[in-house]
Protein backbone atom coordinates (compact mmCIF):
# COMPACT_ATOMS: atom_id res chain seq x y z
CA UNK A 1 0.00 0.00 0.00
CA UNK A 2 1.38 3.76 -0.84
CA UNK A 3 1.41 6.44 1.21
CA UNK A 4 -0.02 9.67 1.01
CA UNK A 5 2.92 10.82 -0.47
CA UNK A 6 3.25 8.65 -3.24
CA UNK A 7 0.07 9.49 -4.79
CA UNK A 8 -0.85 11.81 -7.11
CA UNK A 9 -3.59 13.48 -8.49
CA UNK A 10 -4.59 11.85 -11.88
CA UNK A 11 -2.38 8.63 -11.22
CA UNK A 12 -4.63 5.70 -12.71
CA UNK A 13 -4.60 2.24 -12.52
CA UNK A 14 -5.83 -0.97 -14.24
CA UNK A 15 -6.93 -3.26 -11.83
CA UNK A 16 -7.83 -6.23 -14.64
CA UNK A 17 -10.67 -7.46 -15.23
CA UNK A 18 -13.90 -10.08 -13.61
CA UNK A 19 -16.19 -12.29 -15.46
CA UNK A 20 -20.23 -12.73 -14.52
CA UNK A 21 -20.66 -16.13 -15.21
CA UNK A 22 -24.49 -17.07 -14.86
CA UNK A 23 -23.82 -19.01 -11.57
CA UNK A 24 -21.83 -16.47 -9.85
CA UNK A 25 -24.42 -13.97 -10.63
CA UNK A 26 -27.56 -16.28 -9.54
CA UNK A 27 -25.48 -16.98 -6.48
CA UNK A 28 -24.87 -13.43 -5.87
CA UNK A 29 -28.21 -12.57 -6.07
CA UNK A 30 -29.84 -15.51 -4.20
CA UNK A 31 -28.21 -14.14 -1.11
CA UNK A 32 -28.48 -10.18 -1.24
CA UNK A 33 -30.59 -9.29 -4.50
CA UNK A 34 -33.33 -11.99 -5.42
CA UNK A 35 -35.41 -9.74 -7.80
CA UNK A 36 -36.15 -12.22 -10.84
CA UNK A 37 -33.91 -10.07 -13.43
CA UNK A 38 -31.23 -11.77 -11.21
CA UNK A 39 -31.81 -14.76 -11.21
CA UNK A 40 -33.81 -15.80 -14.05
CA UNK A 41 -32.76 -15.83 -17.66
CA UNK A 42 -36.22 -15.46 -19.03
CA UNK A 43 -37.29 -12.94 -16.19
CA UNK A 44 -34.11 -10.98 -17.40
CA UNK A 45 -34.91 -11.05 -20.85
CA UNK A 46 -38.40 -9.63 -20.22
CA UNK A 47 -36.72 -6.91 -18.13
CA UNK A 48 -34.95 -3.63 -19.19
CA UNK A 49 -31.58 -5.19 -18.71
CA UNK A 50 -32.12 -7.59 -21.71
CA UNK A 51 -30.60 -10.78 -19.84
CA UNK A 52 -29.68 -12.18 -16.94
CA UNK A 53 -28.04 -8.89 -15.11
CA UNK A 54 -25.40 -9.15 -12.06
CA UNK A 55 -26.78 -7.54 -8.81
CA UNK A 56 -25.52 -3.73 -8.73
CA UNK A 57 -23.61 -4.61 -5.61
CA UNK A 58 -22.54 -7.84 -7.25
CA UNK A 59 -20.01 -5.34 -9.91
CA UNK A 60 -19.35 -2.87 -6.93
CA UNK A 61 -18.41 -5.81 -4.67
CA UNK A 62 -15.65 -7.30 -7.37
CA UNK A 63 -14.67 -3.68 -8.10
CA UNK A 64 -13.44 -3.88 -4.30
CA UNK A 65 -11.88 -7.53 -4.77
CA UNK A 66 -9.61 -6.17 -7.85
CA UNK A 67 -8.68 -2.56 -5.73
CA UNK A 68 -7.45 -5.31 -2.81
CA UNK A 69 -5.85 -7.62 -5.43
CA UNK A 70 -3.85 -5.00 -7.11
CA UNK A 71 -3.26 -3.27 -3.34
CA UNK A 72 -1.63 -6.51 -2.49
CA UNK A 73 0.37 -6.82 -5.50
CA UNK A 74 1.63 -3.48 -4.86
CA UNK A 75 2.26 -4.25 -1.27
CA UNK A 76 4.10 -7.15 -2.37
CA UNK A 77 6.27 -5.58 -4.65
CA UNK A 78 7.11 -2.96 -1.96
CA UNK A 79 8.30 -5.49 0.57
CA UNK A 80 10.79 -7.01 -2.00
CA UNK A 81 11.96 -3.38 -2.52
CA UNK A 82 12.74 -3.47 1.37
CA UNK A 83 10.14 -0.33 1.58
CA UNK A 84 7.54 -0.40 4.66
CA UNK A 85 4.41 -1.81 4.10
CA UNK A 86 1.52 -0.57 5.92
CA UNK A 87 -2.47 -1.12 5.79
CA UNK A 88 -4.78 0.81 4.13
CA UNK A 89 -7.47 2.74 6.05
CA UNK A 90 -11.19 2.41 5.86
CA UNK A 91 -13.44 4.43 3.67
CA UNK A 92 -15.93 6.74 5.09
CA UNK A 93 -18.16 6.69 2.21
CA UNK A 94 -18.64 7.22 -1.63
CA UNK A 95 -20.65 9.53 -3.69
CA UNK A 96 -22.16 9.01 -7.31
CA UNK A 97 -21.86 5.59 -7.61
CA UNK A 98 -23.72 5.38 -11.08
CA UNK A 99 -25.01 1.17 -12.66
CA UNK A 100 -24.04 2.53 -16.34
CA UNK A 101 -25.45 -0.70 -18.48
CA UNK A 102 -26.56 -3.92 -17.20
CA UNK A 103 -23.85 -6.15 -16.40
CA UNK A 104 -24.86 -10.09 -18.12
CA UNK A 105 -24.04 -13.44 -17.75
CA UNK A 106 -20.83 -14.27 -19.87
CA UNK A 107 -19.49 -10.20 -19.60
CA UNK A 108 -15.98 -9.48 -18.79
CA UNK A 109 -15.61 -5.83 -16.95
CA UNK A 110 -12.25 -4.52 -16.13
CA UNK A 111 -12.37 -2.35 -13.97
CA UNK A 112 -9.86 1.02 -13.24
CA UNK A 113 -9.17 3.15 -11.03
CA UNK A 114 -8.12 7.47 -11.13
CA UNK A 115 -7.10 9.35 -8.21
CA UNK A 116 -8.58 12.89 -8.11
CA UNK A 117 -8.18 14.47 -5.15
CA UNK A 118 -6.09 14.40 -2.16
CA UNK A 119 -5.75 16.30 1.05
CA UNK A 120 -4.80 15.85 4.69
CA UNK A 121 -7.33 14.83 7.37
CA UNK A 122 -8.52 17.65 9.35
CA UNK A 123 -9.31 15.01 12.07
CA UNK A 124 -6.79 12.42 11.90
CA UNK A 125 -3.29 13.78 11.42
CA UNK A 126 -1.81 10.57 10.60
CA UNK A 127 -4.06 9.52 7.63
CA UNK A 128 -4.75 11.30 4.42
CA UNK A 129 -8.05 11.30 2.20
CA UNK A 130 -7.59 10.20 -1.25
CA UNK A 131 -10.81 10.65 -3.39
CA UNK A 132 -10.50 8.23 -6.57
CA UNK A 133 -13.21 7.54 -9.72
CA UNK A 134 -13.58 3.47 -10.15
CA UNK A 135 -14.53 2.47 -13.38
CA UNK A 136 -16.17 -0.68 -14.60
CA UNK A 137 -15.61 -1.11 -18.73
CA UNK A 138 -16.98 -4.37 -20.69
CA UNK A 139 -15.71 -6.33 -23.13
CA UNK A 140 -17.29 -4.05 -26.05
CA UNK A 141 -15.35 -1.33 -24.37
CA UNK A 142 -18.47 0.35 -22.80
CA UNK A 143 -18.67 2.03 -19.86
CA UNK A 144 -21.19 -0.21 -17.11
CA UNK A 145 -19.82 1.23 -13.92
CA UNK A 146 -18.55 3.99 -12.37
CA UNK A 147 -18.16 5.39 -8.88
CA UNK A 148 -16.37 8.22 -6.76
CA UNK A 149 -14.54 6.47 -3.70
CA UNK A 150 -13.36 8.37 -0.69
CA UNK A 151 -10.56 6.19 1.35
CA UNK A 152 -8.13 7.30 4.01
CA UNK A 153 -4.70 6.37 3.38
CA UNK A 154 -1.44 6.39 6.05
CA UNK A 155 0.85 9.79 6.04
CA UNK A 156 4.60 8.80 5.68
CA UNK A 157 5.58 11.78 7.37
CA UNK A 158 4.13 11.04 10.87
CA UNK A 159 5.28 7.69 10.41
CA UNK A 160 8.43 8.59 10.51
CA UNK A 161 7.88 11.66 12.95
CA UNK A 162 6.69 8.54 15.13
CA UNK A 163 10.20 6.11 15.38
CA UNK B 1 -46.61 6.26 11.02
CA UNK B 2 -44.58 2.70 10.41
CA UNK B 3 -44.99 1.34 7.08
CA UNK B 4 -48.27 3.13 6.31
CA UNK B 5 -47.88 3.37 2.58
CA UNK B 6 -47.33 -0.94 2.23
CA UNK B 7 -50.65 -0.68 4.18
CA UNK B 8 -52.78 1.23 1.74
CA UNK B 9 -51.06 -0.63 -1.23
CA UNK B 10 -51.77 -4.25 -0.44
CA UNK B 11 -55.90 -3.29 0.30
CA UNK B 12 -56.04 -1.53 -2.86
CA UNK B 13 -57.98 -3.13 -5.67
CA UNK B 14 -58.98 -6.13 -4.41
CA UNK B 15 -62.19 -6.86 -6.55
CA UNK B 16 -60.15 -6.57 -9.91
CA UNK B 17 -59.99 -9.20 -11.84
CA UNK B 18 -57.45 -11.90 -12.00
CA UNK B 19 -55.34 -10.61 -15.10
CA UNK B 20 -55.12 -7.63 -12.38
CA UNK B 21 -52.69 -10.05 -10.13
CA UNK B 22 -49.70 -8.20 -10.78
CA UNK B 23 -51.41 -4.39 -10.21
CA UNK B 24 -53.48 -5.61 -7.06
CA UNK B 25 -50.60 -7.39 -5.47
CA UNK B 26 -47.13 -5.44 -6.18
CA UNK B 27 -46.41 -1.74 -4.74
CA UNK B 28 -46.67 0.46 -7.89
CA UNK B 29 -44.98 4.37 -7.92
CA UNK B 30 -48.02 5.32 -7.01
CA UNK B 31 -48.04 3.65 -3.32
CA UNK B 32 -44.70 5.88 -2.79
CA UNK B 33 -45.18 9.11 -0.94
CA UNK B 34 -42.35 11.28 0.78
CA UNK B 35 -42.55 10.18 4.49
CA UNK B 36 -41.30 7.40 6.33
CA UNK B 37 -41.92 4.23 4.85
CA UNK B 38 -41.07 1.51 7.40
CA UNK B 39 -38.78 -0.22 10.23
CA UNK B 40 -37.07 -3.28 8.83
CA UNK B 41 -35.23 -6.66 10.36
CA UNK B 42 -33.34 -6.68 12.76
CA UNK B 43 -31.55 -8.83 10.89
CA UNK B 44 -28.54 -10.82 13.00
CA UNK B 45 -24.89 -10.67 11.04
CA UNK B 46 -22.38 -13.43 12.05
CA UNK B 47 -18.84 -14.06 12.21
CA UNK B 48 -19.05 -16.56 9.54
CA UNK B 49 -20.99 -14.42 7.31
CA UNK B 50 -18.58 -11.35 7.91
CA UNK B 51 -15.41 -13.86 7.02
CA UNK B 52 -17.50 -15.64 3.92
CA UNK B 53 -17.95 -12.13 2.24
CA UNK B 54 -14.74 -10.66 2.85
CA UNK B 55 -12.87 -13.74 1.63
CA UNK B 56 -14.89 -13.15 -1.68
CA UNK B 57 -15.17 -10.01 -2.13
CA UNK B 58 -12.93 -7.91 0.10
CA UNK B 59 -10.03 -9.87 1.83
CA UNK B 60 -8.19 -6.94 4.09
CA UNK B 61 -6.85 -8.09 7.43
CA UNK B 62 -9.16 -5.87 9.20
CA UNK B 63 -12.42 -7.81 7.53
CA UNK B 64 -10.17 -11.45 8.15
CA UNK B 65 -7.97 -11.02 11.12
CA UNK B 66 -8.95 -10.54 14.45
CA UNK B 67 -5.13 -9.48 15.67
CA UNK B 68 -4.85 -7.45 12.34
CA UNK B 69 -8.10 -6.07 12.96
CA UNK B 70 -7.66 -4.83 16.90
CA UNK B 71 -4.51 -2.80 15.36
CA UNK B 72 -6.39 -1.31 12.34
CA UNK B 73 -8.25 2.53 12.76
CA UNK B 74 -11.35 0.41 13.39
CA UNK B 75 -10.23 -1.49 16.15
CA UNK B 76 -11.53 -4.89 16.02
CA UNK B 77 -13.06 -7.01 13.59
CA UNK B 78 -15.38 -5.46 11.13
CA UNK B 79 -17.71 -6.63 8.31
CA UNK B 80 -16.54 -5.03 4.59
CA UNK B 81 -18.28 -2.17 3.62
CA UNK B 82 -19.96 -3.71 0.58
CA UNK B 83 -21.12 -6.46 2.64
CA UNK B 84 -23.38 -4.37 4.84
CA UNK B 85 -24.46 -2.30 1.44
CA UNK B 86 -25.36 -5.64 0.27
CA UNK B 87 -27.36 -6.66 3.41
CA UNK B 88 -29.09 -3.65 2.92
CA UNK B 89 -29.99 -4.56 -0.42
CA UNK B 90 -31.25 -7.93 0.90
CA UNK B 91 -33.42 -6.16 3.68
CA UNK B 92 -34.89 -3.92 1.47
CA UNK B 93 -35.96 -6.58 -0.85
CA UNK B 94 -37.40 -8.72 1.83
CA UNK B 95 -39.32 -5.37 3.08
CA UNK B 96 -40.75 -4.27 0.56
CA UNK B 97 -38.38 -4.39 -3.18
CA UNK B 98 -39.29 -7.87 -3.49
CA UNK B 99 -43.23 -6.57 -3.74
CA UNK B 100 -42.62 -3.93 -5.70
CA UNK B 101 -42.90 -3.62 -9.32
CA UNK B 102 -39.21 -2.26 -9.66
CA UNK B 103 -37.38 -2.30 -12.74
CA UNK B 104 -34.08 -1.62 -10.98
CA UNK B 105 -31.74 1.32 -9.54
CA UNK B 106 -29.53 4.00 -11.48
CA UNK B 107 -27.13 3.88 -8.57
CA UNK B 108 -26.22 5.53 -5.35
CA UNK B 109 -26.11 9.26 -4.99
CA UNK B 110 -24.43 9.13 -1.70
CA UNK B 111 -23.49 6.31 0.79
CA UNK B 112 -21.75 7.03 4.12
CA UNK B 113 -20.08 4.03 6.45
CA UNK B 114 -20.49 5.83 9.67
CA UNK B 115 -19.89 2.74 12.13
CA UNK B 116 -18.01 -0.61 12.04
CA UNK B 117 -20.43 -3.43 11.67
CA UNK B 118 -19.24 -5.71 14.42
CA UNK B 119 -19.46 -9.93 14.36
CA UNK B 120 -23.19 -10.64 15.94
CA UNK B 121 -24.47 -7.42 15.62
CA UNK B 122 -28.41 -6.72 15.00
CA UNK B 123 -28.90 -4.57 12.08
CA UNK B 124 -32.26 -2.56 11.72
CA UNK B 125 -33.20 -0.75 8.54
CA UNK B 126 -35.15 2.50 8.31
CA UNK B 127 -36.52 3.82 4.76
CA UNK B 128 -37.49 7.02 4.15
CA UNK B 129 -39.18 8.26 0.92
CA UNK B 130 -37.31 11.53 0.20
CA UNK B 131 -38.88 12.40 -3.25
CA UNK B 132 -41.22 10.53 -5.86
CA UNK B 133 -41.62 11.55 -9.01
CA UNK B 134 -42.67 10.44 -12.98
CA UNK B 135 -39.72 10.22 -15.12
CA UNK B 136 -38.82 12.37 -18.07
CA UNK B 137 -37.47 10.08 -20.26
CA UNK B 138 -39.76 6.81 -19.76
CA UNK B 139 -43.48 8.42 -18.18
CA UNK B 140 -44.83 5.26 -17.63
CA UNK B 141 -42.38 4.52 -14.76
CA UNK B 142 -41.48 6.82 -11.47
CA UNK B 143 -38.18 7.58 -9.89
CA UNK B 144 -38.40 6.71 -6.16
CA UNK B 145 -35.76 8.51 -3.89
CA UNK B 146 -35.10 6.74 -0.63
CA UNK B 147 -32.95 7.13 1.93
CA UNK B 148 -31.87 4.14 3.99
CA UNK B 149 -30.46 4.35 7.82
CA UNK B 150 -28.80 0.98 8.80
CA UNK B 151 -28.64 0.76 12.65
CA UNK B 152 -26.79 -1.67 14.96
CA UNK B 153 -29.01 -2.82 18.33
CA UNK B 154 -27.90 0.05 20.23
CA UNK B 155 -29.48 2.31 17.71
CA UNK B 156 -25.34 3.62 16.14
CA UNK B 157 -26.26 4.41 12.92
CA UNK B 158 -23.79 2.46 10.86
CA UNK B 159 -24.80 3.30 7.08
CA UNK B 160 -26.40 6.13 5.43
CA UNK B 161 -27.53 5.82 1.78
CA UNK B 162 -29.60 8.00 -0.98
CA UNK B 163 -30.33 6.22 -3.60
CA UNK B 164 -33.38 5.98 -6.70
CA UNK B 165 -35.26 3.00 -7.96
CA UNK B 166 -37.20 2.79 -10.71
CA UNK B 167 -40.71 2.01 -10.34
CA UNK B 168 -43.56 0.68 -13.00
CA UNK B 169 -46.93 3.34 -12.78
CA UNK B 170 -49.87 1.65 -11.47
CA UNK B 171 -52.29 3.11 -14.60
CA UNK B 172 -49.37 2.15 -16.94
CA UNK B 173 -49.43 -1.77 -15.94
CA UNK B 174 -53.26 -1.68 -15.82
CA UNK B 175 -53.71 -1.09 -19.38
CA UNK B 176 -51.01 -2.49 -20.29
CA UNK B 177 -52.54 -6.17 -18.85
CA UNK B 178 -55.78 -5.10 -20.21
CA UNK B 179 -55.14 -5.72 -23.36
Amino acid sequence: MRFFEDIKVGQRRELGSFTFTADSIKKFAAQFDPQRFHLDEEEGRRSLFGGLAASGWHVASACMKLLVQEGQHLAREAAARGEEVVAWGPSPGFRDLRWIRPVLAGDTISFATEVQSLRPSASKPEWAVVEARHTGTNQRGELVFSVLATAFVPRRNDMAGRR
Amino acid sequence: MRGGGLEIATNRGHNLARSNYWVVTMLCFEDFKPGHLGRFGPRRITREEILAFAAEFDPQPMHLDEGAASRSMLKGLSASGWHLCSIIMRMMFDGFIGRTASLGSPGVNELRWLAPLRPGDEVTLDIEVTEARVSRSRPTTGIVMFKAVASNAAGQALCEMVSPIIVQRRDDIALGQAG
